[in-house]
């Protein structure tokens, strides 16, 4: 408890350091992936390609990736962008598959409906399929952050982690009380960060709020 | 000699694919990484599709569910690995890792079997409770079928995720193929390295591949059917 107190001012600076490096690839990825999803919905060669070909990429360990990342965009070794695009990289890759899905799963009586009322594809697009995606949207930006945050921790090992040093230099000194103080601080933001998101989904979906009662 | 060169080379290198004295090669870390990586995605297959069924059919502690899910995968892998590591001692490096991965698996196969039992079409259930099916028949011959394609969905994506945290075991002195990621980078040797990684994509794409192969032979003709319609209604 004595080294928590005495580092605390550096847990709180990392910590702001570490959310950083996690949340700006989650916003990175939104913006990426809405219109590779929405391409992904409409054509399904596109779809064949864009799946298969992110799902690859989030298989590759963010380790390897974060060490290659300045040979594929010419970046420092410890430059944080690495980080910051590899984590871009992830989240693309879980929201692409997720956005696709529940884009094709919007039932054709409501598309039906919304291109009776006089809407062309682009404005249906906006105000109705996107707002009937945003639950899977925001669950998918959920696991994003929740995931960016412990894996910005990984790259420490290249020296851009975050609260991931509290971890490697605890193990290298033997000090539990810096692992733990670590892992604490990561999963507290997490869950912050993961509230906060499903809050902005319960206040962007009125509708789902309604028909709780009357659904089951 | 540019990068891609160099990690061909690395790749083809018949000295990388022996196990000699003090070199371990590639098929041993290969054997190494599948060792590590099935029982933990067997162990979560058999903890979290009972639970998700269960919990996604009565529809009881779904809340819980989707919390307690979310703080397991807020837990940092790594964090997680090294102090289980320190305070298991190094000769249990690979029970703790088994723990790590079970962690990392479990929630995605429970998050996916939950959400594909609850998601089964309600009209469907209610039509099988008509028939005069009991609780567990609906369970088990409509809801579990109808929810394959999530619940497969998740395992998926469960094994990469294992095949991908095991390459961490190299930080706690265990091996897999992220040995060669590890000691690429503590020699400042970028050709294994970027093999070792490579050697790890292509070990995920295979599974994936399998998978989904399995996954296609084992959900119901209906079901695809239903899909390949859903989409071409779209258009």
């Amino acid at each position: 408890m004595n080294w928590v107190s005495d580092h605390l001012d550096d847990l709180l600076a990392v910590s702001l350091d570490h959310l950083g490096l996690a949340l700006l690839p989650v916003l990175a990825g939104l913006l990426i992936s809405l219109p590779l999803g929405w391409v992904a919905s409409r054509w399904r060669l596109a779809r064949r390609i864009l799946v298969p070909v992110t799902g690859i990429l989030y298989a590759i360990p963010s380790l390897a990736l974060f060490v290659m990342m300045p040979l594929l965009i010419g970046t420092q070794i410890l430059d944080p962008v690495n980080v910051q695009a590899v984590l871009t990289i992830y989240t693309v890759s879980l929201l692409v598959r997720s956005i696709a899905d529940t884009l094709d799963a919007v039932p054709e009586s409501v598309l039906a409906a919304a291109s009776a009322l006089g809407y062309r594809p682009i404005g249906r697009f906006f105000a109705v399929e996107l707002p009937l995606a945003v639950p899977v949207l925001i669950a998918g930006l959920r696991v994003a952050a929740v995931m960016n945050m412990s894996l910005v921790a990984v790259g420490q090992l290249i020296g851009v982690g975050g609260l991931g040093f509290f971890l490697i230099d605890g193990v290298q000194r033997g000090n539990y009380a810096s692992i733990v103080s670590g892992i604490v601080a990561i999963v507290v933001l997490a869950l912050v960060v993961d509230r906060l998101l499903a809050l902005a989904g319960w206040s962007l979906t009125p509708w789902a709020r309604t028909g709780k009662g009357a659904r089951r | 000699m540019n990068v891609f060169e160099s990690v061909y080379e690395w790749l083809t290198n018949p000295d990388n694919w022996k196990t000699t004295l003090g070199i371990v090669g590639i098929p041993q870390r290969l054997a190494e990484h599948l060792d590590y990586s099935w029982p933990p995605v067997l162990i979560a297959v058999l903890l979290a599709i009972p639970l998700g069924a269960l919990i996604g059919h009565t529809g009881r502690g779904g809340g819980v569910v989707v919390s307690a899910v979310n703080v397991f995968r807020a837990l940092p892998e790594l964090g997680l690995l090294v102090l289980l590591v320190l305070s298991m001692g190094l000769l249990l490096a690979t029970s703790a890792l088994t723990i790590v991965l079970v962690a990392v698996a479990t929630p995605t196969v429970l998050a996916g079997t939950y959400a594909g039992v609850r998601n089964v079409d309600r009209a469907v259930v209610d039509a099988a409770r008509g028939m005069g099916m009991r609780e567990w028949e609906i369970l088990l011959k409509v809801e579990l079928p109808n929810a394959l394609p999530l619940i497969l969905g998740s395992l998926r994506a469960a094994a990469l995720q294992v095949i991908s945290t095991a390459s961490i075991a190299a930080v706690v002195a265990l091996g897999g193929l992220g040995r060669f990621v590890v000691d690429g980078f503590a020699f400042r040797e970028y050709d294994q390295m970027a093999g070792g990684a490579v050697l790890i994509a292509v070990l995920a794409i295979a599974v994936e591949l399998v998978l989904s192969g399995v996954q296609w032979l084992v959900v119901s003709p209906g079901l695809r059917k239903k899909n390949a319609r859903g989409r071409s209604r779209v258009r």
